[in-house]
């Protein structure tokens, strides 16, 4: 299967690529994945990996290897949104536990999985550093902080309204 | 509020700006600086103003600096570290994102310095709201000629990038970051050779963390001499605290170094006390790998002395009775938190924060998740707390990089001081087996 990116995506690859030296191209590697990645639905085929690695002149290898090192990349399939609820400690103690288990229940899914209809990914991490404004969560680049059922329902409906009636 | 150095600005209108962030007194140091003072004469201030490095080793930052292999016409780096990923750390996201000019002000003094052309701020992965706020920054301080080709009629020319991570908490190890930032897996190096010799591409990298770099502003403003005689004895100048937890006011907090840890606790100024009028049972005061200190060992030193906010009071007593000032991670347990509990999140954080490079970290960080998790789910035995210990002792000291210390600290630190609550877990496990594993206030007092 043939990996297309948009013109901008180009263009923002090789903005990137012109902040490293020309013979340490390969450095570009990780905020090129999160270009890429936008661009593919969320995560990284195999075939975009590959894709990627000739961009950079590198072998396949050294991308799946840095992909499959970093949590941040997918390598399989994940909804529109992916929700990132914090875990550890500080968030902990604040009541991140109940935090997961009302978006389990609200979602019908459990950590890890995804909703039938792939619009929501839900997922537990670790510290994203907005340990004073617990219980959190990230969407994509926005963090979502000081969070409470209504806080909750809000942010399902919102983002799920438009792709479905169900939120 | 006390001193505020790096603060001072940061709720006024558009400081976000270039423009407002002069109109405040930015950039100022720049006519100080190139030109007119030589780099080894910014080093000096900066070894003058006993800066201890604020990411959480509290290595001094001039003498670090003056490690720099001059030696080479290799082309010499300086890499600011904003990994900021140790729970209960998030004091380098609040300046970076409300007041980003102070970093690149620092960037460049800093690289001037160390005679860098070009140098990175790497930013973890997660915090990519805040290098398109960095890159916006940036891109102004390029249109008023304080970044590029010979800055200010200087001669010295100075390029700056952002480079983001992608979710990985070793990347805030040095080695690992320059691994990470040339395009691989965040695997930390065997040291020597230091990065000072040989870092990023082979040339010599020096990594400061947000906080330092941010702080060299103010000591070229005030002199480093002037700088020094805040704070107390090695502990100078101010610190950005996060403060967060069961207290009623969490946040960023910059202190003068020597305020007691009471008074910020307590003091409306700072964490304004306990939430919900509960009792405090204990702290972590540096970040999530230093050790956890019961509420009469966190208050008074050894000696019966106040505990105070700097880097010797906190580790006086060693760990048997102290901890660090690490990165200023203040995370606050209330009387109803359960110690158990909070340390498996630890080691599970640990767990999968390893690279796996080093055996005993490897194995040991999974070994000490399951065993907390069977603990604190109501399948622990009574030996099990034992061998935590020895588990957590098999990896002190025995990797490459200090991700196997952190793993090991908090866990040693838990049962050295809470022992009574894994008894607690093992002894009566029905107790802690209920539905959503709520901690009961009773299983803070000793259970026969």
């Amino acid at each position: 299967m043939d990996v297309h990116f948009s013109q901008e995506a180009l263009k923002e690859i090789n903005r990137i690529i012109a902040q490293y030296p020309k013979e340490r191209k390969n450095s570009a590697l990780l905020p090129v994945l999160h270009v890429v990645q936008k661009e593919t639905e969320g995560w990284l085929s195999p075939e975009t990996m590959d894709k990627v690695a000739s961009i950079l002149e590198i072998k396949p290898i050294e991308v799946y290897e840095v992909v499959t090192f970093y949590t941040m990349y997918f390598t399989k399939p994940v909804g529109k949104y992916v929700i990132e609820v914090c875990q550890t400690g500080p968030c902990m103690i604040c009541g991140s536990d109940h935090i997961i288990k009302y978006l389990e229940d609200k979602l019908g899914i459990k950590v890890g999985e995804t909703t039938p209809d792939n619009i929501f990914t839900l997922r537990a991490v670790e510290c994203l550093g907005a340990c004073g404004y617990a219980p959190m969560l990230q969407i994509g680049e926005q963090y979502y902080e000081h969070l409470t059922e209504e806080k909750l329902d809000q942010i399902i409906h919102e983002l799920g309204s438009k792709h479905s009636d169900k939120y | 509020m006390g001193l505020q150095l790096l603060l001072e600005h940061i709720n006024k209108p558009e400081i976000e700006t270039i423009d407002g962030y002069i109109k405040h007194g930015g950039y100022r140091t720049l006519d100080k600086v190139l030109g007119k003072m030589s780099p080894d004469e910014v080093t000096e201030e900066v070894k003058t103003a006993g800066l201890r490095g604020r990411g959480g080793a509290g290595f001094p930052t001039g003498l670090k600096w003056t490690f720099l292999d001059k030696s080479t016409d290799k082309p010499r780096y300086l890499l600011c570290n904003a990994d900021e990923s140790e729970p209960g750390t998030f004091k380098d996201r609040l300046i970076m994102q409300k007041i980003p000019h102070l970093l690149i002000e620092g960037m460049i003094l800093s690289s001037y310095a160390l005679g860098c052309r070009t140098s990175y701020i790497y930013i973890r992965g997660e915090y990519m709201f805040i290098l398109r706020i960095l890159e916006k920054a940036i891109k102004e301080a390029y249109a008023k000629g304080f970044l590029g080709e010979n800055i200010k009629g200087s001669g010295y020319s100075l390029d700056l990038y952002v480079h983001p991570g992608a979710g990985a908490y070793i990347c805030g190890e040095e080695t690992a970051l320059i691994e990470s930032l040339e395009g691989k897996r965040g695997n930390p190096r065997i040291k020597p050779p230091f990065p000072a010799v040989s870092g990023l591409w082979g040339c010599p990298t020096i990594v400061n963390n947000v906080e330092s770099i941010c702080t060299v502003v103010p000591i070229v403003n005030m002199s480093g001499a002037e700088y020094a005689k805040i704070g107390i004895g090695r502990s100078t100048g101010t610190k950005l605290i996060s403060a967060s937890g069961n207290i009623n006011k969490p946040g960023v907090y910059e202190i003068e170094l020597g305020l007691p840890v009471e008074e910020f606790i307590y003091s409306d100024e700072y964490c304004g006390g306990i939430k919900g009028g509960l009792e405090l049972k204990a702290c972590v005061p540096g970040g999530s790998s230093v050790p956890i200190l019961p509420k009469h060992l966190l208050l008074k030193e050894s000696n019966g002395n106040p505990r105070l906010m700097t880097y010797e009071s906190l580790s006086e007593g060693g760990f048997e009775t102290g901890s660090m000032l690490g990165s200023g991670g203040f995370i606050v347990y209330d009387e109803k938190q359960c110690i158990v509990k909070n340390t498996w999140t630890f080691a599970r954080f640990y767990h999968h924060e390893s690279c796996g490079q080093c055996s005993p970290c490897r194995e040991g960080t999974i070994w000490l998740d399951k065993v907390l998790y069977n603990i604190e789910h109501g399948l622990g035995k009574e030996s099990d707390i034992d061998l935590l210990w020895d588990i957590q002792h098999g990896i002190e000291g025995n990797t490459i990089c200090p991700l196997g210390d952190a793993a090991a600290w908090p866990v040693a630190a838990a049962i050295r001081h809470f022992r009574h609550e894994f008894e607690y877990h093992v002894r009566y496990p029905h107790r802690v087996k209920d539905e959503d594993h709520v901690y009961q206030p009773e299983m803070n007092y000793r259970t026969a």
